[in-house]
């Protein structure tokens, strides 16, 4: 046997091992691929064999080739038999692979959970430990909730290497499992004072990464850790702690109060760079939550500026751009004292490290004004023109934008300047930022009145230049800039001086090379230009040269009727037949230029993009009523299509709003008018020569264009245009100095003269720089009465969000993790077990409501008293630190306490003054002392009234529901239904299923005494089919009964639970039984029987799944479900409280609720998948569903039908 | 045959935390083509991403860090290949050997850095004095260091002596599992490596000059 063994391992010796095979690849450089899929073929072969050895060594080499690019999932078996390997040498290898392959859409993976089990159990660490990291990587929901209660198991280990480990992988856990948060968190929280600095620092890791998702559910964690954070000398852990406390800190601006000077002191103290830098970016943190509250924190300010300024002074280049990182979040706040950095910015503009370069350019978003705009533009600009590789450029003409176009256009005070600088962005070849800029132009002159002359020849200059028609348009974006180009000059086509010229440039053959959108533009406003040609034409009676225009557009636009693009060509045909009409017109010697122009009048006003979404909802209207009342339902099912194609045409139709009188509208037009007049902030339309023949006359009319003229429109050639403006500016702004100078200084006279009060000092602040143009940026217009809330809808594909629990709140009993048992039936036979459940079941119809209140308070309570302990814990700041309106608003509270006396909250009210006295006078030990004391006592009290209320049955019986649906008060419901009933005992029954067996269900029969008799002896007995058997004790006939293991005295009820296994679950079967039992009274005792029929119906077999929205999509897009539906007439409950019943009795999960539609997931025990579509009509409910078994589909939704008509 | 070999360990992404590690090796004098070659990498990554993205943010990675000059930062802003802007590159550059991790913004930088350090001097010891062939043809030891380091993507232990100790305990362990079938298999496997080509010790941890001035060590 040795022999074989060691002859064996001889063999082996020469197979190919992982040094092989790097070697071998190495060797054949020329023909890797060939070499690689031999290799694959040899592995093939290894993994073939029985030896474990071989074929952990082949696994070893995958795992290689799989970081080489290769596909490996094929030997995913195979590696799942090197994980169950005995020794660790190749279990280790078989962790490896599978974390680096493994990922939720391998099938095998839920072959591993037993060996994954059992290596978590295993007494050597390492497999243990091997077990757990590779689990880290490949962990799927399925695992966590298997494994959950195994791993928390783990976490209290003896060995610390296995305790971090554990601890570490709970983060994973909660992600893949988020019910398994709050029964874990208690543990974790203790592991936080683990003994090993390993186990804490993972458990800090943890909760830091939970809370940075969260924050504000662990906001009373934070005395914790800041108890943590004086004591710990971990770098590691303080760096996450002092992180952990920049998240949490804008929750809560007293927290950052208390924070502020123990991390003064680490930034004063500590020597390591890491600390410093995140003690600061926690100070900012704080501050930034502070910035409005607190006046007096400049110190700190300045403490982290000057901080930060000596690590971008630094020579280390990684803590340069640190420096920068973290000054740009000053900046949001304290724009201020960043702004006296500005030399060491626009320093770091020069740097050769792109990394600093493009930090400082976000840096420099906030250190511009009007008086800096345009030098710091044209330091910008030099290095737009010597930046290699597009990227940085790109980077740089985005920055170029935001800065100029921030807080609408704040810091330009020539526009004129502006758009130079845009057409000489338009030079760059290549960039992806056509567009930016092309809605730049748009923007600015659109908004800018006084601009648009100057704008318009610009673009015109643009559309004649050939460059940007010229370049390829797939290589550039650029072109983009002539769809504005274009726009502008068509629709401000008054301001053109040479109209015909531009029309002969738009209509260039190269034209047709351009993108479709683009050409689409350009053919709508060649007729725009035409327009306003002949208008000018036929005002100057000039009508050959009308004609010629036309005609110019019937030989020319052809070329666009031809293009491949539908819109250019619809467009091109339109316009054409258009012209060839106004052609005949002329010919007949017909005035046409103003019915052409009527085509464009009008002018096009900015409105903000939220305001379509902004308009409210006038009152009285609703929009979901319907406008005509649906056919009645009673078509036969043939006839549906049509029924509901009726449907979707009446819900398009639009509603008619009641028809007010004449006198009416003509009333509220005038009242509007009158309220817009007096409006300052309403913008009026400014009368465009377009359109002056259709003003109704009394429309008033302000001219906003209005054109300094200190700046020519012209500009002498030579330099770049942006550069001459700079130059220009300087002189104006240099002029408008002296003018006001010499004003200031008549006015200093005049006082002086006078009372002489003050004299000024003339400094120049941004304020006294005059804009060179009247320059009117029209706001974007928002409907009336605009809802002025800004929600930012969250993410709802966030996958944090699911871990977004609340802490705090007690556990309740039915929170636990699933805990793999052998055999459910025995242990929860126990009668004082089942007795209280069962007392409430009983009760709780009437009470349920009450109960729930109840409930809600005391969690109100909880929620208060844990505040409170908060706190109390940040009112205990130095005295200094305590801002007089918090004083003020505990002493409100005390006051409410007062006088709402008569409610007994009395352990309350003692804290809240022990938390008075202390605030008025400064925290003596003593008192201190008695609040502990205080603190010991509370959680006996908790306790106890946690007794008096035990979480009920209730809460697990209820349907687990991803979207919360306890928007109104549910009816009771109860799962319990009658199985049989005579004199002496009453039975009800619900059947349970679990995931765990996927062939077993649990039926719990409630039996009740009804008689005056004491009953015993009781024994349940089925007559088993095919397909159902009850599991009776071992040794038994299936013939023999299985006892119910309690007696009952009058009166009484209690619960018993049998369990059968079941081979089929898509049909609904019935069972045939019997209860025999002996009752005793005081005239003797008699044996009875009651018969009963145990019904399974199919929806017996589903087990309440939460199911995320993701998930849901993905599974009924794989498309391997099959599909039935009903529909039930008649409905009158709720949707909401048909939704409850339907998650309540069915055991189905809300996935996602739309107004009176709703998607609902559950699953069977043998882990079909069954998926339903909810749609409430007016009076009838349809469903549609979808399960990967169509018969068990049918049937579940026949047995829908039946709860559905009784609803 | 005068070989230039330029190791890099290198890239990787994942949402929370990265690693992998690339070497590139170009002989100039053969034929002047340069053909990458990876020594490690291993990606903590929540979404499964296929091979073909993974060797992308290699190569993407790769090429992002190579060209950059000695005296830039060690950080690189994030593209979209590895997750966003919330993630970082942050590379260190020994010899011929780049390490990089892809980080997000929960972890410090100068943090990571660090943790780096502490992975090359763990590497030099349980390697004794290491040297990029030794990273090439046992990347099943690297990663099994990296694993006592890094689980899951998140930091696990940052002690450097607690870690050899682990690394050393597995290595016992792994010698008593091969018993008397071990020691043949060992002594091939020694005959074998005498074949490897002379075996360049160039990088000696020692030597390095560290660019980050005085940081602590996280001890």
């Amino acid at each position: 046997m040795a022999l074989k063994m060691v002859k064996g391992s001889i063999d082996r010796m020469f197979d190919k091992n992982l040094q092989d095979l790097v070697r071998g690849i190495r060797n054949h450089k020329e023909d890797e691929a060939k070499y690689i899929s031999q290799c694959i073929d040899e592995i093939k072969q290894e993994l073939k064999q029985d030896n474990i050895a071989v074929k952990a060594n082949a696994v070893c080499k995958l795992t290689y080739l799989q970081m080489l690019g290769y596909d490996i999932s094929w030997a995913a078996f195979n590696i799942i038999e090197v994980m169950s390997a005995s020794k660790f040498t190749f279990k280790r290898i078989g962790y490896l692979a599978a974390s680096q392959c493994f990922h939720e859409g391998t099938d095998v993976i839920m072959l591993t959970t037993n060996q994954i089990r059992k290596d978590l159990s295993s007494p050597s660490q390492y497999d243990t430990g091997v077990a757990l990291t590779g689990l880290s990587c490949f962990v799927t929901p399925d695992l966590a909730r298997d494994l959950a209660n195994d791993i928390m198991t783990l976490m209290s280990h003896t060995k610390p290497y296995i305790r971090k480990k554990a601890v570490l992988i709970m983060y994973k856990v909660f992600l893949k499992y988020p019910e398994s948060l709050r029964p874990a968190f208690p543990r974790l929280k203790e592991k936080l004072e683990d003994p090993d600095p390993g186990v804490q620092s993972a458990a800090v890791n943890v909760i830091c990464e939970l809370a940075r998702r969260n924050p504000k559910n662990y906001l009373s964690l934070a005395p914790l850790f800041f108890k943590l954070m004086t004591s710990s000398t971990n770098n590691w852990v303080l760096i996450k702690i002092i992180k952990l406390f920049g998240a949490l800190t804008p929750l809560e601006p007293r927290l950052g109060k208390k924070l502020i000077e123990p991390l003064t002191n680490l930034i004063h103290s500590t020597s390591a760079m890491s600390l410093l830098y995140e003690c600061v970016n926690t100070v900012i943190a704080v501050l930034i939550s502070l910035s409005s509250g607190m006046p007096n924190h400049s110190a700190s300010i300045q403490l982290c500026v000057q901080k930060l300024r000596i690590l971008i002074e630094d020579s280390d280049q990684n803590l340069k751009y640190l420096g920068l990182l973290a000054m740009s979040k000053i900046l949001r706040t304290h724009p201020k004292s960043v702004q006296a950095h500005k030399d060491l910015v626009l320093q770091c503009l020069d740097d050769k490290d792109e990394s600093i370069r493009l930090r400082a350019l976000d840096l420099l978003y906030g250190m511009v004004s009007k008086k800096n705009l345009m030098e710091i533009v044209k330091k910008l600009m030099t290095h737009v023109d010597k930046a290699e590789g597009t990227t940085y450029r790109d980077e740089l003409l985005t920055k170029i934008i935001d800065i100029c176009s921030q807080s609408n256009y704040q810091h330009i005070t020539n526009f004129e300047w502006y758009i130079s600088i845009l057409v000489e962005l338009t030079r760059l070849e290549g960039t992806r930022h056509g567009h930016l800029i092309a809605a730049q132009m748009l923007d600015v002159a659109i908004r800018v009145k006084a601009i648009r002359r100057f704008a318009v020849a610009q673009m015109s200059a643009l559309l004649d230049s050939a460059h940007l028609v010229a370049s390829s348009p797939q290589r550039s974006g650029i072109c983009e800039v002539l769809y504005a180009a274009a726009w502008i000059c068509g629709e401000f086509s008054e301001h053109l001086q040479e109209p015909q010229q531009t029309l002969e440039a738009m209509l260039r053959p190269k034209v047709t090379t351009l993108p479709g959108h683009i050409q689409a533009v350009y053919v709508q406003n060649v007729v725009k230009l035409y327009a306003a040609i002949l208008q000018q034409k036929e005002q100057a009676a000039d009508v050959s040269a009308a004609q010629e225009v036309t005609q110019l557009l019937v030989e020319r636009l052809p070329q666009f009727v031809q293009s491949a693009d539908l819109e250019v060509q619809e467009r091109a045909s339109c316009i054409l037949q258009l012209v060839k009409h106004v052609q005949k017109l002329q010919a007949k010697d017909v005035p046409v230029a103003e019915e052409v122009s009527a085509l464009f009048a009008g002018e096009l006003n900015p409105v903000a993009p939220k305001a379509q979404k902004k308009v409210p909802v006038p009152e009285g209207l609703d929009l979901d009523a319907w406008i005509n009342e649906p056919l009645s339902d009673s078509e036969s099912e043939d006839e549906k299509p049509k029924a509901m194609f009726q449907d979707e045409e009446q819900r398009h139709a639009k509603p008619r709003a009641p028809e007010a009188d004449e006198q009416e509208l003509a009333r509220r037009r005038e009242a509007r008018r009158q309220e817009q007049a007096n409006n300052p902030f309403y913008i009026k339309s400014s009368p465009s020569p377009q359109k002056r023949y259709q003003d109704a006359p009394g429309v008033e009319h302000i001219p906003v264009v209005q054109i300094d003229l200190s700046v020519p429109l012209k500009v002498p050639a030579g330099m770049p245009l942006s550069d001459q403006y700079v130059k220009l500016e300087e002189e104006r702004r240099h002029r408008q100095r002296l003018e006001k100078d010499k004003r200031k200084k008549k006015k200093r006279e005049r006082e002086r003269r006078g009372t002489r009060r003050h004299s000024s000092l003339h400094t120049e602040s941004d304020e006294d720089i005059a804009p060179a143009q009247r320059v009117d940026i029209v706001t974007e217009e928002m409907p009336e009465n605009a809802l002025p809330s800004d929600e930012d809808d969250k993410d709802p594909n966030d996958p944090y969000r699911a871990l977004d629990i609340d802490l705090d709140k007690p556990l309740a009993d039915s929170e636990k993790l699933p805990v793999q048992k052998h055999r459910n039936a025995e242990t929860s036979k126990s009668p004082e077990k089942e007795d209280v459940p069962l007392m409430e079941k009983k009760s709780k119809k009437p009470k349920k409501k009450e109960k729930k209140h109840k409930e809600k308070e005391r969690e109100k309570k909880k929620k208060v008293e844990k505040g409170e302990d908060l706190d109390f814990w940040l009112s205990t700041t130095p005295p200094a630190a305590t801002p007089a309106p918090e004083e003020l608003e505990v002493n409100t509270t005390v006051t409410v306490l007062k006088t709402g006396q008569e409610e007994p909250r009395g352990e309350e009210q003692d804290a809240d003054e022990d938390r008075e006295q202390d605030l008025e006078k400064k925290p003596s030990k003593h008192k201190k002392k008695k609040h502990k004391k205080d603190k010991e006592e509370r959680p006996k009290d908790k306790r106890k009234s946690k007794k008096k209320v035990p979480p009920t049955d209730e809460e697990a019986a209820e349907p687990v529901e991803n979207g919360t649906l306890d928007e109104e008060p549910l009816p009771p419901m109860s799962s319990y239904t009658l199985l049989a009933e005579n004199s002496y005992i009453k039975m009800t029954y619900d059947v349970q299923g679990s995931l765990q067996k996927d062939s077993q269900v649990t039926v719990s029969v409630v039996l009740e005494n009804q008689s005056d008799s004491f009953l015993k002896s009781m024994e349940l007995n089925v007559l088993d089919s095919l397909n159902a058997r009850l599991a009776r004790p071992e040794g038994s006939s299936v013939h023999d009964g299985v006892p119910v293991p309690f007696q009952l005295p009058p009166g009484i009820s209690n619960e018993a639970q049998f369990v059968f296994t079941i081979q089929s679950i898509v049909m609904a079967q019935k069972l045939k039984g019997t209860l025999s039992f002996i009752a005793k009274n005081d005239e003797g005792s008699t044996h009875e029987k009651l018969d009963f029929k145990l019904h399974f119906t199919c929806t017996s077999y589903l087990v309440t799944t939460p199911c995320y929205s993701d998930a849901f999509a993905k599974l009924l897009e794989s498309g391997d479900l099959s599909m039935s539906s009903i529909k039930v007439d008649g409905i009158s409950m709720s949707f909401h409280n048909l939704l409850a019943k339907i998650c309540f009795h069915h055991r189905f999960s809300v996935v996602e609720r739309v107004d009176s539609c709703a998607s609902m997931y559950s699953r069977s025990i043998q882990g079909h998948h069954v998926c339903l579509l909810v749609k409430k009509g007016e009076k009838s409910v349809s469903v549609d569903g979808k399960c990967s078994d169509p018969t068990l589909l049918s049937n579940l939704l026949e047995e829908m039908k039946e709860t559905l008509a009784t609803c | 045959v005068p070989r230039s070999r330029v190791l890099n360990c290198k890239t990787s992404c994942l949402s929370d935390f990265t690693i992998c590690l690339s070497t590139a090796t170009t002989r100039i004098s053969v034929a002047p083509y340069l053909c990458q070659h990876l020594i490690l990498s291993y990606f903590y990554i929540f979404a499964h991403t296929s091979e073909d993205t993974q060797q992308q943010i290699i190569r993407e990675t790769f090429h992002l860090v190579s060209k950059r000059d000695e005296n830039v930062c060690n950080f690189l802003e994030g593209g979209l290949l590895i997750g966003g802007s919330d993630n970082k590159l942050i590379y260190r550059h020994y010899a011929t050997l780049y390490f990089v991790f892809c980080v997000d913004s929960s972890e410090s930088e100068l943090g990571i850095l660090d943790l780096i350090q502490v992975f090359v001097e763990t590497l030099d010891k349980c390697f004794e004095n290491v040297c990029e062939l030794d990273l090439i043809f046992h990347v099943d030891k690297v990663h099994n260091i990296l694993a006592e380091m890094v689980m899951g993507g998140m930091v696990l232990e940052t002690n450097m002596n607690e870690i050899v100790t682990q690394i050393d305990a597995q290595n016992k362990l792994e010698k008593s599992e091969a018993g008397l079938a071990g020691a043949p298999a060992r002594a091939v496997s020694a005959v074998k490596n005498m074949n490897l080509p002379e075996i360049p010790r160039n990088i000696n941890i020692g030597d390095i000059s560290i660019k980050v001035p005085n940081l602590p060590s996280f001890k």
